[in-house]
């Protein structure tokens, strides 16, 4: 009797909340992810933090920011946001024009836009207007793209890119090239381009070291021999490798990491905090997280499978897939497989601007996984 | 022929699912990538990092450079830099750091108006940088650290050059000091340039010469374990330790003569006061004395905040530098060149005479402008007036000449401007004119220039300030009738490596021409007059002397007497009573030294000031053994 109670109660609760994840348009199962990722964020971070709790506060609020952008951007109907992509490229483009000619400098690169009352990146929205506009053009045409299809999408990528490489800031251009890319690789671009395009890339390889920043040649030579300049570039890039060995199979604690808590490990809130779990929670905890982000992707991409549109399909799995570029550099580069680029750990680094842009992105992905169910019903 | 494609939907699901597909593939193929890194970092590595970071790590130790030392014109040292203990504090060694602090101070270590300054410093530097909290240690405070020393941890005992000073306060204004880096200079500096250095150039040479003096350090890479203390490399790791060599800074040749020095320095020794002797036919500084003085030894090793009050709140102001910043009325001594600016205007002629009764008034004017010399001195030409120094003629030359044309001239030979002597802190005193007036007073009849203004500045009073460089210079211009030369007190730079020398070439300053050469020596033979002539203001000063002097004396007036009071300097306080005040040069034929003398309330410039630069004359013209 008493057992049986309580089971039914339980049951109403899950039906009700799954009620009410639909009606916001919500995927279950992607939010675990994100909220089960981001928590264990905070929790590193308050460790990673040392004593700075405000800094700590600030960023739980910034993800309650997140939250809040991703859940209204899921009720916009899909249709709503093919219709909009183009028009938000356009806008992203013009601000970013306008930054070149206008920006604030900050940190020796031209990244922010001054309007009265905030300081914002443009190159963030471009993260997701690329992808959409090359969605939305992709969407009107047959698939597999033709080869005047792919000239075009390139073109779209290309010049926001350029103009996000100029400010400088090469994660980001990294990850706009690489959510325009997806849409064209999910659409369905011939192997035979891909193989051309990687040979392109393989061929203009000289031509951007010469174009390159002196920091930005620096942090690729670094990559290759760290001890070359301990003192420098390097000292990141050692410093977090000591912290990741270091931790071993189960990791010396939290709080207990002595290069992140005795301040060895630069930028350990930020760009390098995974070195900080790797030290803090072993390879364990590193698994556990990389677990969480497999999961993540995942379930975005398998959202994406059940769309029933080119839109609203190529997007969804555009952004999937970019939180796992997201996800590689980070890790990558911590751990000394990449070169040192700066993107922050998805849903774990301090950072508002980033963390905000991710999840609207999700936000974005459930809005078109529910409109399908609509459709479907 | 052109095919027309149109939209298949279920081919292209087809083709999203397949990418999706392979998509996911390569997702956790590089997934399984990142953990095999991890992977070989954390359990094939571990060992290795374990190593690393937590039994060993590689401290950075700096190896600072010995800075350049200074020596005077003949060679001798006088900044050199001797082995010292002092003690180093590594933050991520010391734990608890305010606590480490507060033992320090209880041990004695540290004073506790120290602490605070001390704490800054640590936190503005890296966490494994070891950062000099006190210098010079003595033979008990090494003992006390000793005994306490396991209570200390992070807290370090190092031998370190730590500058010294072995004439101590003889020159200390020219030479400057050493001190602490403090928060002010590291926002001026290059904080990189600095590791390992805990001094760096406050004042006087030490620090106009800083970039020269510094040198470049070096570093080199130690193991040490967790308590920081340094471990026998270990196999196959040393190839990894790297190391630079420091460079030492550039050695500095003076101009100054410090045993020169310190005869002008015991001349004016109790008083307050300067002397500054040149080189007239270079610009080098060979005295540059300020009293009272101070030891920079005490700056080099770490001044206590105690100490330091006790030097800022001395009423003397030891650390005041009289011959840079202080500004004092030139009184007479500016009246050779008043005279030669009336020739030189065809104002006057040398043979023309003023008869002078004690007193002087302009057209309808009552105020009356005394003479020192209550009686007059009679019928006065140019030679007499400069000889007995008679105040009449030139309130009445200066009048004649104007204001206008007063500034014009006093400008010309520098007054009014810094001299650009090559150390920082230098004031250019004022050279007044209406222009002057009107800019410097708020209120509107303030900015007025009355007629009586000009006329005191025929004797160098009124709003008339000068430096006692300013004042040498001047005189060591007249020295070389119209040549002069930026003041300076550097004179070679010599490669502490190599040896070679760089000499620095005297800069010359545009010279003052005048029309008619013989004025000079029209001037400069009543300067000659004042130390040898009948009734010359300093015949004491030249006494036995085998060389003639030309000088002038001077008295600037602290306390304006009232119209009919007599001044009487038995009656006025100390700090009251007039500057004294001597410029000269020697030999008047061929001149070597041009010198100012300037005694705070010493009273008479004759009696206070000339004999101090008598004593410099004597030193350097006859080695002394006059």
């Amino acid at each position: 009797m008493y057992h049986e109670r309580g089971a039914s109660r339980t049951r109403r609760t899950v039906t009700a909340t799954t009620r009410l994840m639909r009606a916001l348009h919500l995927d279950g199962m992607l939010l675990a992810g994100l909220v089960a990722v981001g928590l264990f964020g905070l929790f590193v971070l308050y460790s990673a933090a040392g004593d700075n709790t405000a800094l700590w506060l600030n960023q739980l609020v910034r993800f309650g920011i997140g939250v809040a952008v991703m859940i209204a951007l899921a009720q916009v109907p899909d249709h709503f946001l093919r219709m909009l992509a183009p028009v938000v490229f356009l806008f992203g483009l013009v601000l970013l024009a306008l930054v070149a000619v206008a920006g604030d400098v900050g940190k020796g690169a031209q990244r922010w836009l001054d309007i009265g009352v905030v300081r914002f990146q443009p190159s963030e929205i471009m993260k997701l207007a690329v992808p959409m506009m090359c969605a939305w053009y992709l969407h009107q045409r047959p698939l597999p793209p033709s080869l005047r299809d792919v000239i075009a999408v390139l073109l779209m990528i290309l010049v926001p890119v350029l103009l996000i490489a100029e400010q400088p800031d090469l994660g980001t251009a990294l990850l706009v090239a690489a959510a325009g890319v997806f849409v064209l690789v999910l659409g369905g671009l011939s192997p035979a381009y891909l193989l051309a395009g990687v040979a392109v890339v393989g061929a203009a390889v000289p031509l951007v070291w010469s174009l390159m920043h002196d920091y930005q040649r620096q942090r690729l030579l670094t990559l290759l021999d760290p001890q070359s300049d301990a003192l420098g570039a390097g000292y990141h890039i050692i410093q977090s490798q000591i912290a990741i060995g270091s931790g071993g199979m189960f990791g010396k604690g939290w709080t207990n990491g002595s290069q992140a808590q005795l301040e060895f490990l630069p930028e350990r809130s930020t760009d390098f905090i995974f070195a900080v779990i790797g030290e803090e929670f072993g390879l364990l905890g590193l698994i556990a997280l990389l677990a969480g982000y497999l999961f993540i992707v995942a379930r975005g991409l398998y959202m994406a499978a059940q769309c029933r549109d080119a839109f609203t399909r190529l997007l969804s799995g555009s952004i999937a897939l970019t939180f796992f570029v997201y996800v590689f550099v980070n890790a990558g580069m911590v751990t000394g497989l990449l070169p040192v680029v700066g993107l922050p750990l998805p849903l774990v680094s301090y950072g508002g601007t980033s963390l905000v842009t991710l999840l609207a992105g999700f936000g974005i992905l459930m809005a078109l996984y529910s409109s399908r169910k609509l459709l479907g019903s | 022929m052109r095919r027309v494609r149109i939209k298949d939907e279920i081919l292209e699901q087809r083709v999203f699912l397949q990418r999706a597909l392979v998509a996911s593939v390569v997702v956790t193929a590089l997934m399984l990538l990142l953990s095999g890194r991890a992977f070989w970092l954390q359990v094939l590595q571990h060992e290795h990092y374990s190593v690393l970071s937590q039994g060993n790590r590689a401290r950075i130790e700096p190896l600072p450079p010995n800075r350049g030392i200074i020596v005077d014109r003949a060679g001798r040292m006088i900044a050199e830099n001797t082995p010292a203990y002092q003690l180093e504090l590594v933050r991520e060694q010391a734990g608890d750091l305010d606590a480490t602090l507060a033992r320090l101070e209880r041990f004695g270590l540290l004073e506790r108006d120290d602490v605070g300054r001390v704490r800054q410093l640590v936190l503005s530097r890296r966490s494994f940088e070891a950062v000099p909290i006190r210098l010079q240690l003595d033979d008990e405070e090494i003992a006390r650290y000793a005994v306490h020393r396991h209570e200390l941890p992070g807290v370090l005992l190092e031998t370190r050059m730590a500058r010294h000073y072995p004439y101590g306060p003889v020159g200390a204004h020219a030479l400057g000091y050493v001190g602490t880096i403090s928060e002010d200079d590291l926002a001026r500096i290059d904080k990189e340039r600095y590791f390992g250095t805990g001094v760096i150039g406050k004042t006087g040479v030490e620090r106009a010469y800083e970039a020269e003096l510094l040198g470049s350090g070096g570093y080199r890479e130690v193991l040490v374990n967790a308590e920081g203390r340094p471990v026998d490399t270990l196999e196959g790791q040393s190839g990894q330790l790297r190391s630079r060599a420091p460079q030492a800074g550039r050695e500095l040749r003076l101009t100054l003569d410090i045993e020169l020095q310190r005869v002008a320095e015991q001349a004016m020794a109790g008083r307050r006061g300067a002397v500054v002797a040149i080189d007239p036919w270079n610009g080098d500084v060979l005295v540059l004395a300020s009293l009272p003085s101070f030891d920079p030894n005490g700056f080099a090793r770490g001044i206590s905040r105690r100490d330091y009050l006790a030097l800022t709140e001395d009423p003397d102001q030891p650390l005041f530098n009289r011959v840079l910043r202080g500004t004092y009325p030139p009184g007479s001594t500016i009246k050779p060149i008043m005279a030669l600016a009336g020739l030189e205007y065809d104002v006057v002629r040398p043979e023309d005479t003023v008869i002078c009764r004690g007193q002087f008034s302009l057209p309808n004017s009552r105020h009356r402008f005394r003479d020192w010399k209550r009686a007059g001195h009679g019928t006065v030409d140019m030679h007499n007036a400069v000889m007995q120094s008679c105040d009449v003629y030139f309130y009445r030359l200066a009048n004649a000449l104007g204001i206008e044309r007063i500034h014009a001239a006093m400008t010309r030979i520098g007054f009014g401007a810094p001299t650009g002597i090559d150390i920082g802190g230098e004031r250019g005193g004022i050279m007044p004119s209406p222009q002057w007036k009107k800019s410097t007073f708020r209120q509107r009849e303030q900015q007025v220039w009355f007629p009586g203004e000009t006329v005191i500045l025929g004797i160098g009073q009124g709003y008339w300030t000068a430096t006692p460089l300013q004042l040498a210079k001047a005189t060591a211009l007249l020295a070389t009738r119209g040549r002069h030369f930026r003041p300076r007190l550097v004179r070679a730079y010599v490669d502490p490596v190599t040896g070679a020398v760089e000499v620095r070439a005297p800069e010359p300053l545009p010279p003052v021409e005048l029309k008619q050469r013989a004025n000079w020596e029209t001037i400069v033979d009543a300067m000659v007059a004042v130390t040898s002539g009948p009734r010359g203001t300093a015949l004491r000063a030249s006494r036995g002397a085998a060389y003639s002097i030309a000088g002038k004396t001077g008295t600037a007036q602290v306390y304006s007497v009232g119209q009919t009071e007599k001044y009487d300097e038995s009656k006025v306080a100390e700090r009251l009573r007039d500057h004294a005040l001597f410029v000269a040069f020697a030999p008047a034929e061929a001149p070597r030294l041009a010198i100012a003398v300037l005694v705070e309330n010493g009273g008479h410039g004759s009696s206070a000031a000339a004999p101090i630069a008598r004593a410099v004359f004597d030193a350097y013209l006859a080695g002394g053994k006059d």
